[in-house]
Order: structure tokens, then sequence, then C-alpha cells
């Protein structure tokens, strides 16, 4: 291989660099946590950069390994929501045993996503899943002092298994019905027949696990509570956004065949997703558990768009899971300096919190409201995105549903604004001033959330990405 | 043509001072925000001067009032090749002029306040509203579009708001605050129809092409809207009429003036600058804006003439009755704006668009003489701590400088040769005489009474038995620089040939003193001052002068006609049981009914589905798997 063919896995080599260094310098010697979180705040900003430094396009490893524009544009989206997690996690990370296992696990679990989002092979493509999701079962353990996490690690591990096993038992129906494993043959030898159809579903249903759509998303309430919130964050936001990001070419391109079974059981999946996520949001108590329905109808929302099937709908799903980034992450550190600084994860904690914090009130309500996709917040313009592009298919019921489901969601999200800023402390939370890596962190979610929705250009770029794609 | 930076930098630097007291009112020191925002003012005045002596000497045949020119233009709504609302700033004649008398009497009140209004605690506060009213004034008078005036228009309203509320801590201010606001509301939502409906039939919301659309009785749009007909008027009357209702409710017209008097509860500079020189005659500028197309229908014309001439005698004779020293003023502002509105309502007959010069003239001159009474009125404020007149007295010794211009005012005011009152009026009498001779009889009397009343004020302020007060050092050199800048200008602006610039048609007027013509009103002015002299210059009259008229007219007008009352009645015993009370039932049952229909379904449908979230992963399996199977059951059996 020439330099030019190494520079088409840049991204990817960039992170097995940093997953050998962190190694290296454990051996070496212990640095302090808090050298080890300036350090890997560091190191993550430059794999951003190094990844769009002096790349290259084109296939590796016999055309099973693919980069395109789109992908590094997907990959880049992935590293800076890993930047701001590990960013806002300061709090969280200061007080953590064995805190280099932790930035090990998530940078190897993004390793897998990478390889997934480039996969051409079906093989390669689970191993890369496999490989993403194994290391959150580990992290989502990480805080084993407390009684929840090891659960939450216990059902992530066993539920992931169970997904993995079916999925892996559709690939190879697969395999047996058309004998490849690359994306591009299965294209030409997939038929129609019932096997096919069974194939598929047990693949969209490992799909449809992973992004947690209802009635596969069972685990996600326990696990987000349970787990370290910097982890909760990491599953809600990178795994959803690359399984996505996969989800686009391979329904898309591969089983384009399979339209008339995938868009009815994407439609399904949503307004089931939105609706059940809804009424079980309305009666949570627990921050983490909210934010984790909420999530869940927000997938909803995606999948009305991604059933679109046209250019449009993907570009407004790419578009959409941005400002989820800013919006989630934003909401997300909130929660992470609240847990880590005075173990609060209760919404009635919050209470009054305006009159001590008001900063991060502040950020949790202009998250809370671009999520909720109230103008003039990116959210809106991310929903309103979804929506148009979805009722492109006609079927205006699905998206008069999903808009009145955005009625029901404000009274979540504004119960937890209602409380920050209008109800009398119970309790008076301590002051304590922020570390500089938190505040830009939030900070810079929070610009992202006011700015991206009137960022056209973003939008038509990511459309012209796409261009191709159905 | 005017430098387009030279109007941004008049129409921008109340704004800048606006913003930088508002945002860190607290933390800067008072005195220096006071300074800073004058000054701001100060180069906003020194700018519009420059462009009026420039626009009306070096090219003074550049145009007549209607002959737009626009300096700046930027598309900012597009919505169709047809509908498009353009920012716009238009310049001519009658901008200019206003622009002069906002900047001006602004930058006085500046001047004024900086003394007046020392050791207020929301000092700060007070200049940034200042700033916000004067940048929205200014707005108004150079928007070339309909959506942009009305946008001003309301920032006049809630600016106006603000300053009438200021001492919040009244329970009268914030009463009187909010009773300007809902007034001056409801007239606005005619306004906005108003500008829908022309909008609609002109097709835009240019006022420029709306003037050469609805402005011309040859073009098509215009015969389609007074053709268009509805409750026996033409769609373009009422378009128009509803126009000026709006107008009527900013400018106090009969029967939209009751916030006015009341507005009194404001700090005393804010009266002199919205409540006599610029914001209420917003509605006078507004018909004057548009007047091409007013001029075209005869009927709407005269709803105005008659609307404008009852306000003017009405609130003369309510003038003569009342006690508090700003009421007085503030109906006479009425009586002075009822003078504008008919001028304007008259100027379509009789002698070639006199009225329009004439009422535009009175505007110019009267926002000077008023602000300097008002400012006068201040200081007497300030002295004496009460509004009512009773406690005034023989204070022409405690302030001979605001005696002196109070004196000039009165005499402007009452129409008395050379002063600026007497050439503007003048020209208005002789406008109605040419053109209905009932009019004119009515004008006569008013100024009659005019004259009556503001030296029945005079008298009782500054001659009479003297108000015990203990004289202290009142008023700084700061107060007395606008008195006498304002008393100059009530001197000296009657003699500006401001008929050769301003004028409908391009036709100008040239001021001719018809010494025959003034006799009659000069003489019944004489008249009012002499008997106002006998009932009032003497001390002892005081107490027998209230009670020798206790008859019917008397108290009907002492109580303002009982048009508040009627309000009350008409919102109290009408409206609050027959509409509010059914709406508010409707919504308390049928809308939050149907709320919480919808959030108990909601909840319950929670307790449905509650089970599904046992916390046990193998129920989570078992619905993953029903999950596959049902898609499987649906895909294989159900679906096609």
């Amino acid at each position: 291989m020439q330099l030019n063919d190494w520079l088409i896995m840049k991204q990817e080599l960039l992170l097995v660099a940093i997953i050998l260094g962190i190694l290296v310098v454990w051996l070496w010697k212990e640095p302090s946590n808090e050298a080890w979180i300036n350090g890997m705040n560091l190191v993550l900003f430059f794999n951003i950069i190094g990844g769009l430094w002096d790349f290259n396009y084109g296939t590796l490893f016999g055309e099973s390994f693919l980069v395109t524009p789109l992908i590094l544009a997907e990959k880049t989206i992935l590293n800076l929501a890993v930047w701001i997690i590990a960013l806002f996690s300061y709090d969280w990370c200061k007080k953590a045993n064995n805190l280099p296992e932790f930035y090990l696990l998530l940078i190897t679990s993004l390793l897998g996503m990478f390889l997934m989002l480039s996969s051409q092979n079906i093989l390669l493509f689970f191993l890369g899943l496999e490989m993403s999701s194994l290391p959150l079962a580990a992290a989502a353990g990480f805080d084993f002092g407390r009684r929840h996490s090891p659960e939450a690690a216990m059902k992530l591990v066993i539920s992931s298994a169970f997904s993995s096993a079916l999925l892996l038992f559709g690939i190879s129906w697969l395999y047996g019905l058309t004998g490849t494993l690359d994306f591009s043959g299965l294209i030409t030898h997939i038929g129609h027949s019932p096997l096919s159809i069974l194939a598929f579903l047990l693949i969209l249903s490992g799909f449809a696990f992973k992004i947690s759509a209802v009635p596969f998303h069972l685990w996600t309430a326990d696990v987000y509570q349970g787990a370290p919130t910097a982890v909760t964050a990491f599953l809600s936001v990178v795994s959803k956004s690359a399984i996505f990001m996969v989800m686009i070419p391979v329904l898309y391109q591969t089983f384009e065949e399979q339209i008339d079974i995938w868009y009815p059981g994407l439609i399904i999946l949503a307004l089931a997703s939105i609706l059940i996520a809804n009424f079980f949001a309305i009666k949570q108590l627990n921050l983490k558990r909210l934010l984790a329905f909420s999530s869940i109808a927000q997938v909803g929302f995606l999948l009305i768009a991604l059933a679109a099937h046209t250019q449009e709908g993907a570009t407004s799903v790419l578009f959409f899971l941005l400002i989820y980034l800013f919006s989630n992450l934003a909401a997300f550190g909130v929660v992470s300096v609240l847990s880590a600084q005075y173990g609060i994860e209760e919404i009635s904690d919050l209470s009054g919190m305006y009159r001590t914090h008001p900063f991060l009130s502040w950020i949790l309500t202009i998250a809370l409201f671009s999520l909720a996709g109230i103008p003039p917040t990116a959210g809106f313009f991310g929903k309103f995105f979804l929506l148009l592009s979805g009722s492109s298919g006609g079927n205006y019921w699905v998206i008069g549903i999903a808009a009145a489901n955005m009625v029901i969601s404000l009274y979540y999200y504004l119960r937890v604004v209602k409380t920050i800023f209008l109800n009398q402390p119970v309790q008076s939370l301590p002051q304590h001033t922020l570390s500089f890596s938190v505040k830009f962190a939030l900070l810079f979610c929070a610009v992202g959330i006011v700015l991206i929705g009137f960022f056209g250009f973003l939008y038509e770029h990511l459309f012209q990405l796409l261009t191709g794609i159905n | 043509m005017p430098n387009l930076y030279t109007i941004l930098t008049i129409l921008l630097f109340p704004l800048v001072s606006f913003l930088l007291l508002g945002l860190t009112s607290r933390r800067i020191p008072k005195n220096l925000a006071g300074l800073f925002a004058t000054a701001m003012m100060l180069i906003s005045t020194g700018a519009s001067l420059m462009v009026a002596f420039n626009y009306f000497t070096l090219a003074p045949a550049t145009g007549h009032a209607g002959n737009f020119e626009t300096i700046f233009r930027f598309p900012w709504l597009v919505f169709n090749e047809k509908l498009s609302i353009d920012v716009c700033i238009v310049i001519d004649p009658l901008t200019i002029m206003m622009l002069v008398v906002v900047t001006f009497v602004s930058a006085m009140v500046h001047i004024f306040s900086l003394s007046y209004m020392k050791g207020e605690e929301r000092f700060t506060t007070y200049f940034a509203f200042l700033g916000l009213f004067t940048f929205s004034m200014l707005g108004l008078v150079l928007a070339g579009n309909l959506f942009q005036i009305y946008i001003c228009w309301e920032l006049v309203g809630v600016s106006s708001f603000l300053l009438i509320g200021y001492y919040f801590t009244k329970p009268s201010a914030i009463a009187a605050a909010k009773k300007a606001f809902i007034v001056t509301r409801f007239a606005d939502l005619g306004f906005l129809i108003g500008i829908l409906v022309l909008s609609y039939y002109g097709e835009s919301l240019d006022i420029a092409t709306l003037l050469q659309r609805l402005g011309n009785s040859s073009d098509g749009r215009f015969q389609s809207a007074s053709a268009a007909s509805f409750l026996g008027l033409s769609a373009l009357a009422w378009g128009l009429l509803l126009v000026f209702v709006g107008g009527a409710g900013k400018s106090a017209m009969f029967p939209l003036h009751i916030w006015l008097p009341d507005a009194m509860e404001g700090p005393t500079p804010v009266s002199a600058l919205i409540h006599a020189a610029t914001m209420v005659v917003a509605g006078v500028f507004l018909v004057a804006r548009l007047f091409g197309m007013f001029i075209l229908l005869p009927d709407v014309m005269s709803v105005i003439t008659f609307i404008g001439l009852f306000s003017a005698s009405f609130a003369a004779v309510i003038a003569c009755t009342q006690t508090d020293i700003k009421r007085i003023l503030a109906y006479s502002t009425m009586s002075q704006i009822g003078y504008m509105m008919f001028s304007l309502g008259i100027s379509n007959s009789g002698d070639h668009y006199l009225g329009y010069t004439a009422s535009l003239f009175h505007l110019f001159t009267h926002a000077f003489f008023k602000s300097l009474l008002f400012l006068g009125a201040g200081a007497v404020i300030h002295l004496v701590h009460s509004n009512e007149v009773e406690k005034m007295g023989g204070l022409r010794k405690h302030l001979p400088l605001v005696h002196l211009s109070f004196l000039i005012a009165c005499l402007a005011i009452a129409g008395v040769f050379p002063l600026a009152g007497f050439y503007s009026k003048e020209e208005i009498l002789l406008a109605a005489f040419s053109a209905n001779r009932f009019v004119f009889g009515v004008a006569l009397l008013t100024a009659g009474l005019t004259a009556f009343y503001m030296f029945r004020l005079y008298f009782l302020i500054f001659w009479g038995k003297p108000a015990d007060i203990t004289p202290h050092h009142h008023g700084s050199w700061l107060m007395s620089i606008p008195l006498l800048l304002l008393t100059g200008c009530t001197i000296v602006v009657g003699w500006l040939p401001f008929g050769s610039h301003i004028s409908w048609g391009g036709i100008t007027h040239h001021s001719t003193i018809n010494w025959l013509f003034s006799a009659a009103p000069l003489g019944i002015s004489a008249f009012g001052i002499a008997i106002a002299y006998i009932k009032y210059a003497r001390p002892s009259d005081r107490t027998s002068s209230s009670d020798s008229a206790q008859n019917w007219l008397y108290r009907a007008a002492f109580k303002k006609f009982y048009i508040d009352e009627l309000y009350l009645w008409i919102t109290h015993s009408i409206l609050t049981p027959l509409v509010a009370r059914p709406f508010a039932w409707f919504d308390r049952n049928i809308v939050d009914g149907l709320i919480h229909v919808v959030a108990d379904g909601v909840a319950s449908c929670y307790y449905l589905f509650r089970k599904m979230q046992s916390g046990k992963l193998q129920d989570y399996l078992l619905y993953f798997m029903g999950g596959i199977a049902a898609w499987m059951i649906f895909f294989f059996y159900l679906w096609k």
C-alpha cells in the first residue's frame, strides 16, 4: 500500500494511534486524572482537525472499505460529539477510578463505528457494530460503586448480545440466499422471497434495537439511568447517529428492492416510538430517564423522514442528527455536572435551580426548547425539515400524528423548565465554579443550537454530499 | 437629495442611546447616562437641522409633499412578485419638517430633564425610554412603507406606555398607562385593518406606489376599490376611514381622546415631548402622508373635518373648567390638533389646498409653543409640588423667566401678532373661511375660547394671591436653556416661508397678512384675554370665580361631559355581561375542558403501557421477540 492508500483510512488510524498512545502512557507512568483529562481533551480536538487535515477518498481491502466525502463528514460529526462529551465530563472524570480505561472504551467503540460506516461488506459491518457495542457495555458499568451502573451494564450486554444474535441470524440467511457478503452483490442477488423478507426483518430489528425504537427500546431507560452520564450521552448521541448514518445507504441502496417492506416497517416503528415514548416521558421523575424517552421520541421523528426515501429525507435526517447532537449533549452536559457535583438526577431536585445556577439553567432550557422544537432554536428547523420531507410521500396522517405529539412533548420538556425557574427551591445547592472545559462545551452547544437553524448552507452542503443516495 | 448617512445618523443615534442605556442601566453613573443621551440627541438634532437647511435652501424646488425621494431601499420580505415588503426610507418636505420638530423638541426635553429628573432612581431608564420614543417617531416619519409605519406606530405606543407609567409605584400612573395603551391599541386595530384593505386593493404596501394607484382616479385599482361597496361605503372609503381611526386614536380625537388627559401622569417633560409636540400629531402626519388618497373622497374628508372641528371646540370648552395645570394643557393640545385635523379635512375645497399647508404649519408652530408651555408647567410644578392651579398664584416673582416664556407661549397659542401661532392659526382660519363658513364660525369661536382658557391658566398661576411657598433655589441653568430656545422659536418660526416649501399639488402659498381678515381673530382673542383678566387676574375674585359658575354646563364640562363614565358604563354593563362572560365560560368549560380530556387521555395511556417497562430483562427480550413476530405476521399475512 502506498501513502495515499493509508490516507483513506486516516481517521481510523488516528483513533488506533490514540488507543496505543493511551496504553503506552499508562504503562510508562501514572499521570493524575487532571493530566489525563486535559491531555485527552487536546488529543480529541486534534483528532477532529487531524482527520480533516490531509485525507483521501477511495476504497481499500478489495473494495470492502469505502470513504466518500459523505462518510468523512459523518465521521467528523461523531468525532466532534466525542470531544464535546469528553469536555463536559470533566467533573465526573476527576473522581473516576481507572480513568484511562474510560477513554479506551469510548474510543474503541468509536473506532468500531468508523469501520461500520465505511464497510462495504456485511461481515465487516457486523464486526464494526460489535466492536462499537461491547466496549459500551463495559463503560456503562464504569461506576460500579453505584447500584444502578452494573445493572445497566448487564442489561446492555445481554440485550445487545440478543439483538446481535438475531442480526447475525439474518445475515446468515442472507448469505445462504445470495451467496455473497458484499453490499454491492446483495443488491443484485437479493430476491423477494419470504425467506429474504425474514432475513431483512431480522437485520432491521438489529438496527431498531440499536436506535432503541419501540418495541425494541425497553433496555434504553434502565441503561440510560444507570450508566455514567458521559456514557449515556455517548449511547444516545454517538451510537444512534452512527446507526442512522449507516441505515441511510443500507436501506436506500442495498435493500432498495425491499422498500415495500421497510417503508411500512419504519412508519410503524416511528409512530409506535413517538407515541409510547411520549406516554412514558410524561410520567418520568428522573431526568436521565426523561431524556431516554425523549430520545426514543426523537428517533420516531427521524424514522419518518428516513422512510421518505428521498434525497431530502436523507439530508434532513443528517441535519437533524447534527442539531440533535448539540441539543442532547447540552442537556446531558448539564445533567453530568449536576450528578457529578451534587448527585442530583431527579427533576424535583432542580426546583428553583435558576436562583443559584443561572448559567446551567439557561443552557438546559435552551437545550430542552430545541429538543421540543420551539423556534428559533435549531430543533424547530430540524423537526420542520424532518416532517416536511416525511410528508413528501403524501401520508399526511402520519405527519399529523407526529405534529400532535410535538405538542404533547412540550408538556414534559416545559415541566422541567418550570421546575427550574418557577418552583421554590427545596434545598439550596452550594455554589460551584464550573471548570473552563465544561463551560466551553456547554456554550459551544448552546451557540450551535441557536445558530445552526439559520445556517441554511449546512443543509445545502449535506444535500450535495447525499447526491445520488437513492 | 439628503445624504443617506446623515439621515441614518438622525435616525439611529437615539436608538444607540436607548440600547446602550437600556442594556447598562445599572452599571453606568447616572450623570454620564443623561449626558450621553443628551449628546446623542443633540447630534441627531444638528444633523436634522443641517439636512433641513440644505434641503429647503439649496434646492427649494425639489418638490412638494407627497413627491417622494427614496434614499434607501432593501427588499425585506419578498412573498411573491406582487407582494413584497421593502424597508425603505423616503424623504419629502413633510418628512424633513417632522425630523426637525421631533429631534429639536426631543433635544430640548432631554436637556430639561437632566435637571428636572435629577435624583430619580430610574434616571437612566428614563433617558433610555426617551431614546426609544425618539427613534420610533423618527422611524415613523421616515418610513416609506405602510407596514413600516405600523411597526413604528406601535413602537411609539409602547414607549408612550412606558413613559406614562414611569412612576409605576403610583396606581393612577399604572391606570393611565394602561388606558392610553388600550385605547390607542383599539384604534390601531382599525389602522391595521385599514392598511390591509388599502394594500389589498392597491396590491402594494409601498406608500408611493399606493398613492400612484389609489390616489389616481383613472387607475384601474382605484376604480375597483371605489366600486366595491360595503355597508353603503366604498372599500376605499372604508380603508381610509379605518386608517383615520388609527390616526384619531393617537391624535386623541373625539371620541378616542379619553387617554390624553390621564396620560399627564407621566413626568412633565415627557408630556411636553410626547403628549404635546410629537406623538399626538402622528395622526395628522398620517393623514397628510396619505393625503393623495384622502383627497379623492369628499365623504371621508368631511368626516375628518367634523371630527376635528368637534374635538377642537369640545376640548376647548372642557379646558375652561379644569383645575389641573397639565390637564388644561392636555385639553388645549387636543383642541389644537382638532384645528390641524379639520384644516386637512377642508383643504379639498376652497383655496388650492391652503388647508393642507395651514394644518402642517400649525403642527410645526404648535410643537414649539406647546412644548414650551409644558416645560414651563414643569418648572412651576417643580416649585409648587402640585398640579392644582388652586395652590398656585403670584408666581411671577419666583419664576421670572418661566413667567415670561409662559406668557409668550400663551400669546402664541391665543394667536396674537406677531408670534408663531398667529400666522398658522390665521392661515387655518383663512382656509376655513374660503371653504366653509360654518367651520370658520366655530373655529373662530374656539379661538376665542382658547385665548380665554390659556389666560385663565396664566393668570391663575402667575398673578392673583401669592401662594405660600418657600422660595428656595429651584431649577438650574439647564432648565433655562430649553425655555429660552423654545421662546425664541415661538417668536420667529411664524416668519418662515412655510407655504412655499410644504404644500400639496405643487402650489406655493405666500403668507401675506390681510389686516382686514385678521381683525376678527385678533379681536376675539383680545376679548377672551380680557374676560380672563377680569375674572382671574385679581386676587379677590379667586374663590368666587369657581362658585359663580355652578350651572349645569359648567358641571358637565368640568366632568369632561361624562365621556369616561360613558365608556365605563359601556364596558361594565354591556360588554362584560354580553360578550366577556360568555367567552369566559366558553374558555373555561369548552377550551379548557378539551385540554383536560386530552391530558387525561394521554396520562391514562401511560397506565395502559406501563407494565412494559417492568425492569426485568427477560420481559424486555420477550417484547423484542414479540416485536419481530408481530412484524412477520404483519408482512406475511396482513400486508398486501
